[in-house]
């Protein structure tokens, strides 16, 4: 049972792979980037997933995989590249075979008919081509035929023990003869005389000429069983004359696909799959070096210099080899984006159908790295801002020809770094932040107060407020009031921040930035009496001493803290934590202001800075549980272990009840109004 | 470690070695105070001596603190004071026990750790309803050898997930360290 759970988990991997490479070869259809090697891809990709999961029994999806494939392999053989028509019933065909894939594997049934009207298209379109070729022998409209018959010499000489493996060649040479045009020939060299023939040993050897249109993996695929079996060698003879001008007219084309080919069938030699736990398991074994070679680090800076030149020495090339296999390690786990991005596409084609909008959605930076901690919450995300942008920023194709733009909508999707960050731009051409619109609203819903003036940039921060929403209606799509908010709530959980910036009229852009990995952090290490604690860099605004005067006691509302006219709520972290032998007065310790997520600002009371270091983050809920005022835990070099303070937890225990923020008060920068 | 070697070995097969092949469990025996306790050979992981830990904020009383065990945040239970034998004063030889129970790694603060001891099944008597200090939850059974009583813990009782381990029955046990 589990091995077959195995099978099964390999194979949906591979199926999820086998979609984006699907929709990345449609995406060349789409853009006139493909040749025949692009068809055949596709082909083998539909053919793949049908073939591992009749294996497993899962027979709607062979069934509707097989329809698919006809249609495919129909076009294959006759070498026609697709229409745009015929490429977006391809994509439309890959949605419904990724649903269908999706279904088998949480196990689920899709309702009844769910594929019907798609694979009646593909059927009906199947016949036409099919018709089409038997009644007319060129093929017409915008299908044209993709030329690129290509020319082998196989040698093929088995090893005596062949038949031993139960391996029989003359099954190879009939899959030869259905690729194309074979000419084969037996070679009798090495054939004994009768007398000595033993009846189990091979010994003929055969040369083929073979002329096809198939690329030369599926020629390999055919030998791989006996590979080890024989001497082979397949060698691709020089293009007639003919084709080779064909291929000369388009060079860059052809010779962008033949790399591009080139690379992923020769990918999988070079790549392996790896477990994640794995990967993860030699992350944290890292991490834990780090930390080792710090500790020794520390041991021999206590000793005198010139007791042990080498031990120094040594050490020191240790942290630099340390360093190296750390960044190499965490690029191990580092995926692009891509894998989050390609499933963007098809939301933006069904959220824009359901909406009677009509947008095309334009991804740059798809190779961009960031590691899988990170990517793994950004769908979410993502997939909150790109329907928030079809449903309020692009208006309908009548609205837009009015406005005089394109009917159809533009959304660009972009990822890069940027100073250590990750930066994610999400812009639309649509109508912009209405402010006039967004400020009533804000006023209706007692977001702020009526009389409260704020500028362009406040006023758009405005729509990250919990329960604000300007859809009039509420719709399925978005506008339920949750989105904005909760955006803007996950992505500073990720240590990250999301901007906006809109033109009215002219569309709005949305930026978010994250961290490149959620293993390690920046924090500020603090000491509260014999405790120390991390304080995530991030969320910290300022540290200073207060004075006498600073401190305000409030009834029912704990001290607060002036600065620069703002009353800022202070929490005493000994008291808190019951910590023994701490500064209490905090005129004589340090207060560090820090911003929690979407909430405001709180002051901690600690008593001194430590210093600023990355720290590698650790889970207290695997061995132990959640605790109150605390995110996580790290090693420090003394081989200790830290506390990581979870600001958001902090600021509720500072500030119990207060629901909205105090932003009427109008006191600083934008960020400070959440 | 120094503890493990003290384990008379001579007396590690009680009762003959047909005893092992019969299906006898194994139990690490530990001391607290005078008395001693088991523990199931095959949930214990390790075995360390006692190291600073790390307190965590608003724990009870029994929750010592988290430990790095090379690169694994483990928190520390002091078993005494879960028992209700008051706190514990650890030294450098006061002793650790790294056991897994539900995929959790945790750690035993005990005073010494004394003994491997095989029992039969049968051997194992109930623990009685009324006459023991401990609740009776956080004890599998009793176990007699020869002259000695060992009283074997339940784990699940301690640290399953079927009970709040963080927050026990007695979570108005005093801090370990008082607010100012």
């Amino acid at each position: 049972m589990a091995a077959i759970d195995q099978f099964k988990n390999t194979y949906f991997e591979e199926c999820s792979e086998l979609i984006e490479a699907l929709y990345a070869h449609l995406t060349d259809f789409a853009e006139g980037r493909s040749d025949c090697d692009t068809m055949h891809a596709v082909f083998r990709a539909v053919h793949s997933i049908k073939g591992g999961g009749g294996a497993f029994g899962f027979e709607r999806l062979v069934q509707y995989a097989h329809t698919f494939e006809t249609l495919l392999d129909i076009l294959r053989s006759q070498g026609l590249a697709p229409s745009a028509e015929t490429t977006s019933l391809f994509v439309v065909s890959t949605d419904i075979l990724a649903d269908l894939v999706d279904a088998a594997r949480g196990d689920r049934d899709l309702p009844p008919g769910f594929e019907d009207e798609t694979a009646a298209l593909l059927e009906k379109t199947a016949a036409q081509f099919d018709r089409r070729t038997r009644s007319l022998p060129e093929p017409a409209e915008a299908s044209e035929p993709v030329a690129c018959e290509r020319d082998y010499d196989i040698v093929f000489a088995p090893h005596p023990d062949l038949f031993k493996r139960a391996n029989e060649p003359l099954l190879i040479l009939r899959e030869l003869k259905r690729l194309g045009e074979a000419r084969i020939e037996a070679d009798l060299g090495s054939l004994p005389d009768l007398s000595e023939i033993e009846p189990e040993q091979a010994y003929v050897g055969w040369h083929i000429a073979l002329r096809t249109s198939v690329p030369r993996s599926a020629i390999d695929e055919i030998f791989d069983f006996v590979r080890d079996e024989c001497d082979l060698s397949i060698v691709e003879r020089p293009l007639p004359n003919a084709v080779r001008e064909e291929a000369a007219r388009q060079p860059a084309a052809a010779v962008s696909g033949g790399l591009e080919s080139a690379r992923s069938e020769q990918g999988s030699p070079r790549s392996i799959r790896v477990d994640v736990e794995k990967v993860d398991r030699v992350v944290n074994l890292v991490g834990e070096l780090v930390i080792n070679q710090a500790m020794l680090s520390q041991f021999s800076g206590a000793l005198p210099p010139d007791l042990c030149p080498g031990l120094v020495n040594g050490l020191e090339t240790l942290s630099q080899h340390l360093r190296e296999l750390q960044e190499s390690v965490m690029a191990m786990r580092a995926q692009p984006v891509k894998s989050v991005f390609s499933r963007m596409p098809r939301l933006v084609r069904e959220v824009a159908g359901q909406l009677g909008k009509e947008a095309r959605l334009v991804v740059t930076g798809e190779a961009t790295e960031i590691d899988k901690t990170v990517i793994e919450q950004l769908a979410d995300p993502l997939t909150h801002l790109l329907r928030n942008a079809l449903d309020h920023g692009i208006e309908t194709p009548e609205e837009r020809e009015a406005a005089g733009k394109a009917r159809q909508g533009t959304i660009h999707l972009s990822a890069g770094h940027r100073s250590g960050r990750i930066v994610i731009e999400i812009s639309d051409d649509g109508r912009g932040i209405n402010r006039a619109k967004v400020l009533a609203k804000a006023e209706e819903r007692g977001l702020i107060a009526p009389s409260a003036s704020l500028s362009d940039e406040e006023i758009d921060g405005l729509i990250f407020l919990p329960g604000f929403s300007t859809a009039e209606n509420v719709s399925s799509i978005s506008g339920r009031g949750v989105g904005m908010d909760v955006v803007k709530r996950n992505m500073q959980a990720l240590g990250g921040r999301i901007t906006v910036e809109s033109r009215f009229g002219a569309g709005s852009r949305f930026n978010l930035s994250l961290p490149l990995t959620l293993a390690v952090l920046d924090g500020m290490v603090v000491a509260v009496g014999a405790e120390t604690y991390i304080v995530p860099l991030t969320q910290i605004r300022e540290s200073l001493r207060p004075v006498e005067g600073d401190i305000h006691p409030v009834i029912g509302q704990g001290d607060l803290l002036a600065i620069r006219g703002d009353y800022v709520p202070l929490l005493y972290l000994h008291r808190h934590f019951g910590v023994a032998d701490a500064v209490t007065d905090p005129c004589r310790g340090t207060v560090v202001i820090v911003e929690s997520e979407g909430e405001g600002r709180i002051g901690l009371a600690v008593d001194e800075l430590l210093g600023q270091q990355q720290v590698v983050v650790k889970s207290l809920e695997t061995n132990y549980g959640p605790v109150e005022g605390i995110s996580g835990a790290t090693i420090l070099g003394n081989g200790r272990v830290a506390l990581i303070l979870d600001i958001g937890g902090l600021r509720k225990a500072a500030v119990p009840s207060r629901p909205a923020p105090s932003f009427v008060a109008g006191a600083g920068a934008p960020d400070n109004l959440h | 470690m120094d503890a493990i070697e003290t384990v008379p070995a001579n007396e590690v097969p009680q009762g003959g070695p047909d005893m092992l092949v019969r299906g006898a469990l194994q139990f690490i025996t530990f001391t607290i105070g005078a008395e001693e306790f088991g523990v199931d050979i095959m949930v214990v992981r390790e075995i360390k001596g006692w190291t600073d830990t790390t307190t965590i904020p608003n724990a009870p009383a029994h929750v010592r603190g988290v430990v790095n065990l090379r690169g694994v945040i483990v928190p520390i239970f002091d078993l005494r004071a879960r028992f209700g034998m008051g706190m514990t004063e650890p030294t450098r030889m006061h002793v650790v026990i790294i056991v897994s129970v539900e995929d959790r790694t945790i750690g035993m603060l005990v005073d010494t750790v004394s003994d491997i001891i095989s029992v039969a099944p049968a051997a194992i008597r109930p623990v009685p309803e009324m006459g023991l200090s401990i609740e009776s939850n956080l004890l599998e059974g009793l176990a007699t050898l020869d002259d000695r009583m060992v009283t074997l813990v339940s784990l699940d009782g301690l640290f399953g997930t079927h009970r709040d381990p963080i927050i026990p029955d007695d979570a108005a046990a005093p801090q370990v360290l008082q607010p100012n």
